[in-house]
């Protein structure tokens, strides 16, 4: 018996086994939605834009590693997903969208509601296809779902006329893809990998690089066998961590411009870098051209793309991660006779990092005057013992949050890392916790990128989605003010937010639980108030608004480089109060 | 130093927007570019001129490889090959320019192959090289209009050292 196309695409994805798609109907896709609306399988989660639907698709992907799911409307509906493709592009999120598109009779027309969907998101997906013929649906939805979680996953956009909707096929699910141009590799060439092996058991000051691929490629056993096996330190970038216990004795945390000082020594110093599912960001490396000098590299990667990118790979390793790190360590232990050797061989050099370690740990000075931003979230992992999962926004707040997250699981820390997409915290999170209804979920956000998608609130309340929101109030855009302290002689433009609205009630207004801390003695009480309510709950924390994130390395400096507290004429001028006034002119940084 | 890029892709509306867009959004310079069906209907051939370090040609490459429906990437410039591409030259003619222009297209093989009171239209086909070659000797003559197809490259089938080689030597 044929089917319509609506209905064919409702059986696609439950062929996907797709619990939940997040999305908003519109003109031209209400046959799509009527048609799921008539079945139980998969359930519609309706946000309130557009973009928060692809951010909690991104958040329901990076916590589960399955597919995250988007169905919107043709023009603003598909425009306004544009941020989270591009975010997942980035970041390599696997997501398939599927947008709307007018009849096929019609496009090119200048329709109303019509974009050039495919043209418009080329650049920021990792295949996209327009579908003309209701033949061809299954196929495409299929390739899509293929393409978007294999190889170096990524977002995939198919876009579906109004006609293609409604019009007649038979309906076969296609058991394989025959897509000959796509063959990602997955097995590492074995010479190379021996290669690799020789060179880990020579060096004397190696270094373990974990990035985000590890996570995809659920490599964080293989990591830690690795690094045991080995007695090699780890560092991950923003997107990695997680991937490996941020409570190893060999955990050195995160790297980069604001990573730990010892990370970053130790990246300097090293004289082996293993890079594992990692892309050599700017982020991380830093200034290009005295980035690891002394150091040989091994790069894993299934993206042939990211190895010699940024950075010369000596021993370049195409493949999956954790393929490839399974045969590495079944050859490193074959080739380790003699483990305690090791151990003593590598002594000097985990004593050095220790050495970093104490030299430079991360710090701030609490008063019981004015909360510090890294205060309440100190308070936060003391409170879940670093367990649950953390989605942030971006931003200062979302350096601290990386800082002190010690989290032992993969899968836990999600964040915007490529793109930066402020927004993106609370909508990652509600996407998280319906993937997990039953785990513990907490945003950790600022005012700034807060007010960028606090739409999302009403699906929270909506759908009953118990989301745990840290909102570090500090009055400013805090990152860029910290930028404009330091390179800009601490001109403001355009960071201080000036109106910010009453969040209590806010959160009230939207039926949820909100809470205030203004001074230091309320952030734990709040907390533990906040973190003892069933549902959905904003806790807004007012922070000094002129706390700097520190260790930094400065736009363009190198890894060795780190700048690790305000300059002292930065704290004169702060003293003086000439800042803080400044900023406080006319509508105030805090409420009273 | 200028390459030859030689792209197989699935004959689908779209697959020449992605390649291109990948040259423009890295901002690489597409020199002269040539599409059409091979043998198989189902797919196209995407000759590319373009420029760059090695760096640079070595992520153009690993770039287009990425794309799916991107099914062989060539760097012609690792081959020795051959390279053809095909111009109409519109030149003005005088009355006593006429017997020069047929001349100078003798000369190069090349074929009038339009006339009309006041001009002619030249046919020509050849490497880069003859071309130029071609288009400056006409320039005297006043060239009304020009037009090129862009190159075309295939690979040789006896094994002779790689343009690259070639070059190398030469230097």
């Amino acid at each position: 018996m044929k089917k319509t196309g609506a209905e064919i695409f409702v059986e696609c994805l439950k062929e996907e086994r797709v619990k939940v798609i997040f999305g908003i109907p519109g003109g031209v896709v209400l046959k799509l939605f009527d048609v799921l609306h008539q079945q139980k399988d998969v359930e519609v989660v309706l946000t309130r834009h557009e973009q928060g639907a692809a951010h909690m698709a991104e958040g329901y992907a990076k916590a589960t590693g399955k597919a995250g799911v988007v169905l919107v409307t043709s023009g603003p509906g598909m425009t306004n997903i544009v941020t989270g493709l591009a975010d997942a592009y980035m970041d390599s999120i696997p997501l398939v969208a599927f947008t709307g598109q007018v009849s096929t009779n019609l496009i090119g027309n200048d329709a109303f509601q019509e974009a050039d969907n495919v043209g418009i998101s080329r650049p920021c997906t990792k295949h996209n296809v327009l579908v003309k013929d209701v033949n061809d649906l299954a196929r495409t939805i299929k390739e899509a779902f293929y393409i978007a979680t294999t190889g170096r996953p990524g977002p995939v956009l198919v876009d579906i006329p109004k006609d293609v909707t409604t019009d007649k096929a038979e309906f076969k699910y296609p058991e394989k893809v025959n897509l000959r141009g796509y063959n990602p590799t997955y097995e590492g060439n074995k010479h190379q990998i021996k290669q690799a092996a020789d060179e880990i058991m020579k060096a004397q000051k190696p270094v373990i690089y974990v990035g985000g691929g590890a996570l995809f490629s659920d490599a964080a056993d293989e990591i830690l066998e690795l690094a045991e096996i080995t007695q090699i330190p780890v560092n991950m970038t923003l997107m990695g961590l997680g991937s490996f216990p941020g409570t190893h004795p060999l955990s050195m945390g995160m790297l980069g411009m604001h990573g730990s000082y010892c990370s970053n020594m130790a990246m300097h110093h090293a004289d082996l870098l293993i890079a594992v599912g990692a892309r050599f960001d700017d982020r991380v490396t830093g200034k290009l051209s005295d980035f690891c000098p002394e150091a040989r590299v091994i790069h894993i990667d299934i993206d042939p793309t990211s190895i010699k990118k940024n950075v010369l790979a000596h021993i370049p390793i195409v493949g999956d991660v954790k393929a490839v790190l399974r045969q590495m360590n079944v050859l490193l232990r074959s080739m380790d006779g003699n483990q305690k050797d090791l151990k003593e061989r590598r002594r000097p050099w985990r004593n050095q990092i220790e050495e970093w370690k104490r030299a430079h740990p991360l710090r701030y000075h609490q008063d019981d005057k004015i909360t510090k931003p890294q205060y309440v979230i100190d308070k936060l992992f003391e409170i879940t013992k670093h367990e649950g999962i953390v989605a942030t926004d971006v931003g200062q707040h979302q350096m601290w949050a990386a800082q002190y997250f010690k989290g032992t699981r993969p899968r836990t820390f999600i964040t915007s890392g490529g793109l930066g997409t402020m927004g993106f915290g609370l909508p990652a999170a509600l996407g998280a916790q319906k993937a997990y209804p039953d785990r513990l979920v907490m945003c950790i956000t600022s005012e700034g990128s807060f007010q960028m998608n606090l739409q999302e609130l009403a699906t929270a309340a909506g759908h009953k989605l118990p989301v745990k929101i840290v909102l570090l109030n500090n009055g400013f855009h805090g990152m860029v003010r910290q930028w404009q302290d330091l390179f800009y002689e601490g001109r403001y433009a355009s960071s201080h937010l000036g109106k910010i609205p009453d969040f209590v009630k806010l959160a009230d207004a939207y039926g949820i639980y909100g809470l205030r801390a203004l001074k230091p003695a309320e952030v734990e009480p709040v907390l533990r108030e906040g973190f003892k309510h069933k549902g959905p709950v904003l806790m807004d924390f007012h922070v000094d608004p002129f706390e700097n994130c520190y260790p930094m390395i400065p736009a363009g400096g190198a890894q060795h480089e780190m700048v690790l507290e305000d300059p002292p004429e930065l704290r004169r001028t702060q003293r003086s109060g000439a800042a803080k006034k400044k900023a406080e002119e006319g509508e105030g940084v805090l409420p009273a | 130093m200028e390459r030859i890029i030689s792209v197989l892709v699935e004959n689908k509306f779209g697959v020449l927007a992605r390649v291109a867009g990948l040259f423009s959004a890295r901002g690489y310079n597409i020199e002269s570019l040539s599409v059409a069906p091979t043998l198989d209907p189902t797919t196209s051939m995407i000759t590319i001129v373009t420029g760059g370090d090695e760096r640079v040609i070595e992520q153009i490459m690993k770039q287009l490889n990425k794309v799916v429906e991107v099914l062989k990437v060539v760097d012609m410039t690792e081959t020795s090959y051959l390279d053809r591409e095909t111009a109409l030259i519109k030149v003005h003619t005088r009355p006593d320019h006429r017997d020069e222009a047929i001349r100078i297209a003798d000369i190069f093989r090349a074929k009038i192959v339009d006339s009309s009171p006041a001009t002619y239209t030249i046919e020509v086909t050849g490497d880069v090289d003859k071309v130029e070659a071609l288009i400056n000797m006409l320039k005297p003559l006043g060239i009304k209009e020009l037009i090129r197809t862009g190159r075309i490259a295939i690979p040789r089938e006896a094994k002779l050292p790689s343009r690259r080689e070639q070059q190398t030597a030469k230097a």
